[in-house]
């Protein structure tokens, strides 16, 4: 079956999860803090050991090298990290798509990463890892640092990104408007549960 | 011309002076008095030990004593390596990383110096083998410990850097190149800088001790020579070796940075 397709999937106390995200689609999952909601993401992009059956367009987890598979399903975490000076290395090409929908001029490559803003951060980490083109995509709060207008920036980037590339997206938020604006299938976990989220 | 036998009256005056920074440090409450007198006190039994095991190994040059003396030196060396982490590989690891890395790189450059070098008959001879074996061990261990407690700490402090390099796809050596060279790099530093001092600011124990013991300063300094080029080779091995098993030893077989294989650190004060 194409898209991402979760099995059995456990990890420290929370599932078994099972979960079908097909191409182009997108679910959102909302939950208290504390319930494994970014665990979930790391356990499918297999950041952390865990049990179950991870597969992508048909292809089981295993089947890849860990490097390989996590360069296929794409991490955004909340929080992001950087390792180089300025903000172009970190980058595979120099021509980096979507930096002017996000916000930014071309010059902002030349930056330092140390003077960058958490909001600045979020949304060119985003670009990093579209820039890789992911086949799948894993958002963990990808506008928590944002404000109004740049968080429907990202909105609308990464929902032609999805039907563009037909990429199955899960996308973690807190905000439960968001996770209706951007997701058909909006699910919750809970006691280490995914369930269907009550109507509002 | 033979060396000047010191007496037991000799070492008993020159004690006084750790005697006297003893009391000097009582006095100034630096709290290392006990500390001082014990080290001390432990220094010149294990040396007085060591003393008599060589006499008697020099006596009876057998390769199964030679061999069990060095297995002890890299055990002990091995725990040394161990007990200055702050954070240490848990398990088997803790103590078998250094203990295989220098295992390997103190090893071979010994055999190679003694058959290859100096040519000693036959090559595992004690009088020469078990003071370079010393002198390596000695060496090698704080490089190997420097390197170690060097990518311990990084791998630690930069986690979420290597978490987001393994997010776009890097594998674990692309992700860890830069702290890898860094904890080379570290445990380098100290033979790097004593080459560079030799002969100018300091004067090397071996080289010294050789002079006093009658031997000609130019032949003192060509083994001194040796004895440093034999460190630096053994040093870069030995750290080359502990920061490629620790960095693999950090990641498992997915290539998933595994951090609860280091233990944490003891909390401060």
């Amino acid at each position: 079956m194409a898209g991402l397709v979760l099995a059995g999937l456990a990890f420290r106390g929370v599932g078994p999860i099972d979960l079908a995200v097909a191409p182009g689609e997108c679910v959102a999952i909302l939950g208290p803090s504390g319930s494994g909601k970014t665990l979930l993401l790391r356990a499918v992009a297999d950041l952390d050991p865990q049990q179950g059956e991870v597969r992508l367009d048909g292809v089981e987890r295993e089947a890849l090298a860990g490097p390989a598979w996590r360069r296929r399903v794409g991490l955004l975490r909340p929080e992001s990290a950087w390792w180089r000076d300025t903000v172009g290395e970190h980058f595979p090409d120099a021509e980096v798509p979507g930096l002017e929908r996000l916000g930014f001029r071309r010059e902002v490559l030349q930056r330092a990463v140390a003077h960058l803003s958490s909001g600045e951060r979020q949304r060119l980490a985003l670009l990093r890892l579209l820039a890789r083109r992911p086949r799948a995509l894993l958002l963990d709060e990808p506008t928590a640092h944002l404000d109004a207008e740049a968080t429907r920036a990202v909105e609308a980037l990464l929902g032609e990104y999805r039907e563009r590339e037909r990429a199955p997206v899960v996308w973690v938020t807190h905000d439960r408007a968001q996770a209706e604006r951007v997701a058909a299938r909006r699910l919750r976990l809970a006691d280490g549960r995914l369930s269907e989220l009550a109507p509002a | 011309m033979t060396i000047l036998p010191l007496s037991p009256l000799d070492l008993a005056l020159a004690s006084a002076l750790v005697l006297a920074t003893g009391a000097l440090a009582w006095r100034m409450q630096l709290d290392v008095t006990a500390r001082l007198l014990i080290a001390a006190l432990r220094s010149a039994v294990q040396l007085l030990l060591v003393g008599l095991v060589l006499r008697a190994l020099f006596a009876n040059a057998d390769a199964g004593w030679v061999a069990l003396v060095a297995l002890v030196m890299l055990l002990a060396a091995g725990r040394e390596v161990m007990a200055r982490q702050r954070r240490r590989f848990t398990g088997w690891w803790g103590y078998g990383l250094g203990f295989v890395s220098m295992f390997l790189s103190t090893f071979a450059v010994s055999i190679f110096a003694l058959a290859g070098l100096i040519g000693t008959e036959p090559w595992y001879a004690p009088r020469y083998s078990i003071p370079l074996l010393g002198m390596l061990l000695g060496n090698t261990m704080t490089g190997v410990a420097l390197a170690i407690e060097r990518l311990g700490e990084e791998v630690s402090a930069q986690r979420n850097a290597i978490e987001d390099r393994l997010t776009l796809g890097e594998d674990r050596g692309q992700a860890t190149r830069e702290l890898r060279r860094g904890s080379m790099r570290a445990g380098l530093i100290p033979i790097v800088n004593a080459m560079a001092a030799a002969g100018i600011v300091s004067l090397p124990g071996m080289m010294t001790g050789q002079i006093l013991a009658g031997a000609s300063p130019t032949d003192a300094v060509t083994y001194q020579i040796l004895i440093l080029f034999l460190i630096a080779g053994s040093t870069g091995l030995g750290t080359l070796v502990a920061v490629w098993l620790g960095t693999r030893r950090l990641f498992d077989e997915r290539q998933r940075l595994r951090l609860e294989r280091l233990s944490a650190p003891p909390s401060a004060g």
